[in-house]
């Protein structure tokens, strides 16, 4: 078996594993969470006889080592249930949810990765200059405001004072990419300023630490151009650093978004776990948390692949 | 007798439309017309919602079910009256104990005629074992549902309430199909209602289109209206003011002057029943004295709170939960005030130099409940009062700090009657009794007024029963709040009722685009 492959499938395997942990683990945290779905779906008019129908309506009554095994018994079959709160399909829940969720985080990768690249190799290639310090301090102020403070100025300045986007991105059912993507761009924005400047710094840094290789300088000393030691020189061996920090990101951007879907309005996977966890909805929330959970093993996987798929001494070993 | 000409809050009336009508006040003289597609920015909506109506709560569904999708036997008009929807009429028997409704005869939107099965098995959703119903210690009154052929429905209750007819126009109490088994098919959100539901995507949308041979002539004037939920206040705002959405409801008091300076939008504002009881365990120490009780609630600057929590968008409270607009509002009780030496008087009877409670809070209970805490422990300091401040979370408040804690801050969106009111939180043995206050006098009123038909005498009653709540009762009750929604110009409307936000949840039936 080629290696790459049977790493794939030795990290899958274990990746289910860490499912299965993860599944145990956050149906453990939300029964020690206090309350549940019916108190607190029924809220201030909760009394002891309309929860107890509740509980036995919905099988809540049952200890909970069996709800446990039940739902495990269905997730194993491929059947994730209904959700508590509602009685929907948690498949027909979260797909659309999920589309969402996925199409926004596309969308601020689609500009914040080579965006972020870009910048990066050149804040590398013009150290010191006043573009890079430009590029440092623009990229790490806007890290380090609060998501929401960054999307409520956008808000304030491209939807409130000169209304060029719209203040919700929900684009509602039926609607065509030009209008998905106008309405998600503020949302978008948000995002990629929110992740550019962890990818840009570390492409930078990854660069600027392999200028000061020997055989850099060879390359500058046989006569090839800065863009070119650069690209060809550098770039290749700084590969998988910046891999992996945008892997990371990725996983940031479908998975970290809550805050910025509340702000925009819009119908997120985050929104839709922060609410059931609220309301206790245990199959809701281990489905999304699965899906999270997939996301960074996934995404990790790919990342390490790529790594070694990208750096010849690792590719063919020995 | 008909009950459909009870009358109060009259003086509200001319206050709201006042506030109401501002710059649209020419348009809206032109009546109402038909058409337009409108969206309104919603709070209190989340992924769990459902459109099972025993756990409707305030939120968007119930604004698309109750004002639009469905009707109920009574509504509750502008005045505050309870007038009858499905029901032709209504009327009691001597000691108000048997009510007998006349039905409409209408049509279900898919066709059905409504019978009187559909009613008992509407009712019977809240009632027996196995309900979860937030609505049936409501309907425990109730002995027994009958039906009198297809047209007419007779309720039995244990004892006379004169005041029944505004529990049938609770929002709980939407009439839906029976599904031929005596239950209703609550999954198909068919209803009698001007609109039929397109689409409900919990949390996210709720969408709604007219329907075409809707019975009431004059009312369901929009073609479309979707209800976006956008809990954010700031997103709500942000919604209304970028032409996002058409209308949206609770308007912070924090931003409100901001929003109404803008031209092309203005605030629909009423004075509602909302209000924010502190209640007191009457049976735990030190709050079992009476006098103890008297000092906290001298010790309290209510007229603070309201300008600083509510920045003055309310109305005092009196330590009773009887609101200004409600038909027997004792208006001649004297209001307390801030009195640190009138507090500090009835710690000396209570046999006290100093007193130190804790105050659980959380801003779960209402919007402001952290910040008005720490006024009170301010204002309660200047009386020898040391108040601590005890913040719980928010998560959970309901079922773990309320009704639990002794001194834990509270919120009621308040209820159409005097009788309502006491009975659900003040009387002896009530479930929700959050100051577990036990008064003989005011409990023998409570029954009495409740099967008494002659207004007078209630009056009477209800004055009393204020007043003992008041100076013996264990709930401190500093202010009542208006509810605040805001709406553009596109949007007109009549005279908007004060029972809850958005014209008592009928916005979508009730207002018309210009």
């Amino acid at each position: 078996m080629h290696p790459l492959l049977r790493m794939t499938v030795q990290r899958l395997a274990f990746g289910l594993l860490t499912l299965f942990a993860i599944s145990l683990f956050i149906f453990l945290a939300i029964e020690l969470l206090p309350g549940d779905l019916t108190e607190e779906i029924l809220g201030q008019s909760a009394t002891p006889e309309t929860v107890a129908a509740f509980r036995r309506e919905l099988g809540l009554d049952q200890p909970a080592h069996l709800r446990y095994l039940d739902w495990l018994g269905g997730a194993l079959t491929g059947d994730f249930g209904t959700s508590l709160a509602n009685g929907r399909e948690i498949g027909e829940l979260l797909a659309a949810r999920f589309g969402n969720t996925l199409f926004l985080a596309a969308y601020a990768a689609a500009i914040s990765v080579p965006l972020a690249l870009f910048l990066g190799l050149l804040a590398a290639l013009y150290r010191g200059s006043w573009f890079d310090r430009f590029v440092n301090v623009a990229t790490l102020s806007s890290i380090s405001f609060p998501e929401y403070f960054v999307a409520y100025i956008l808000l304030l300045f491209l939807s409130v004072k000169w209304g060029l986007f719209p203040s919700i991105a929900d684009f509602g059912s039926g609607a065509d990419l030009g209008t998905m993507l106008y309405r998600t761009f503020l949302p978008a924005l948000t995002l990629v300023l929110v992740v550019t400047a962890h990818m840009m710094r570390m492409t930078r840094a990854a660069i600027i630490n392999l200028l000061a290789q020997p055989y850099i300088e060879m390359a500058r000393l046989k006569g090839a151009s800065p863009a070119r030691v650069i690209l060809r020189h550098a770039l290749p061996n700084a590969l998988s650093p910046i891999i992996n920090v945008v892997a990371l990101n990725l996983a940031y951007l479908i998975t970290g978004v809550v805050i910025v879907e509340v702000v925009f309005v819009f119908p997120g996977l985050g929104q839709l776990m922060v609410d059931s966890v609220a309301k206790r909805d245990i199959p809701v929330v281990q489905a999304a948390c699965l899906i999270f959970a997939g996301i960074y093993i996934l995404l990790n996987l790919a990342a390490d692949l790529l790594a070694i798929a990208t750096n010849p001494r690792l590719m063919h070993g020995k | 007798m008909t009950l459909t000409d009870i009358s109060r809050r009259g003086f509200l009336a001319t206050g709201t439309a006042a506030l109401a009508l501002g710059p649209t006040a020419l348009r809206a003289q032109a009546g109402p017309r038909r058409g337009g597609a409108i969206r309104i920015g919603h709070s209190g909506g989340a992924t769990s919602d459902t459109i099972d109506p025993a756990t409707y709560a305030a939120g968007p569904v119930v604004t698309a079910m109750l004002g639009g999708v469905c009707n109920n036997l009574v509504e509750i008009d502008a005045e505050g009256r309870a007038a009858p929807e499905l029901a032709e009429s209504f009327e009691p028997d001597a000691e108000a104990r048997v009510w007998t409704f006349k039905l409409r005869d209408v049509a279900f939107s898919n066709g059905a005629r409504l019978t009187a099965a559909d009613v008992i098995a509407s009712f019977n959703h809240h009632r027996g074992e196995d309900t979860k119903s937030g609505a049936k210690g409501l309907l425990e009154q109730v002995a027994e549902i009958r039906a009198d052929g297809d047209r007419v429905v007779v309720f039995e209750l244990t004892a006379g309430n004169a005041d029944f007819p505004f529990v049938a126009a609770d929002y709980h109490f939407v009439i839906m199909p029976d599904d031929g088994s005596g239950r209703i098919d609550w999954q198909a959100g068919i209803g009698t209602g001007g609109y039929t539901l397109e689409e409900h995507e919990p949390g996210v949308r709720i969408r709604l289109k007219r329907r075409d041979d809707y019975w009431k002539e004059d009312r369901a004037w929009f073609d479309e209206v979707t209800l976006l939920t956008i809990n954010d206040p700031t997103a709500r705002q942000n919604a209304l003011v970028t032409g996002e959405v058409d209308i949206i409801n609770g308007v912070p008091p924090k931003t409100v002057h901001l929003l109404g300076r803008r031209p092309g939008l203005s605030l629909v504002e009423v004075t509602g029943t909302a209000h924010y009881p502190f209640p007191m365990h009457c049976d735990t120490a030190p709050f079992d004295d009476v006098n103890v009780r008297l000092a906290l609630k001298h010790a309290i600057d209510r007229q603070e709170m309201l300008d600083k929590v509510l920045k003055g968008h309310g109305s005092l409270g009196n330590d009773h939960p009887i609101a200004p607009g409600n038909r027997f509002h004792a208006a001649d009780l004297e209001q307390r005030a801030h009195d640190p030496d009138r507090a500090k008087y009835h710690l000396k009877q209570a046999g006290l130099d100093s007193l130190d409670v804790s105050l659980s809070t959380s801003d779960a209970a209402f919007a402001g409940a952290v910040d008005a805490a720490v006024l009170f422990q301010e204002s309660a300091g200047r009386a020898g009062i040391r108040v601590n401040v005890d913040r719980k979370p928010a998560d959970g408040y309901w079922s773990n700090v309320w009704l639990k804690d002794p001194f834990a801050m509270s919120y009621w969106n308040g209820r159409p009657t005097e009788d309502w009111m006491f009975s659900l939180v003040y009387a002896d043995g009530a479930e929700w009794n959050e100051s577990r206050w036990s008064n003989p006098r005011f409990n023998e009123l409570l029954v009495a007024a409740r099967a008494e038909l002659d207004e007078g005498l209630r009056a009477e009653m209800y004055h009393e029963m204020q007043a003992l709540c008041r100076d013996d009762g264990g709930s401190i009750i500093p202010m009542f709040a208006n509810y605040i929604d805001g709406k553009n110009d596109r949007i007109a409307h009549g005279e908007v009722a004060s029972n809850r936000f958005l014209d008592g949840w009928k916005v979508v039936e009730r207002w018309w685009a210009v």
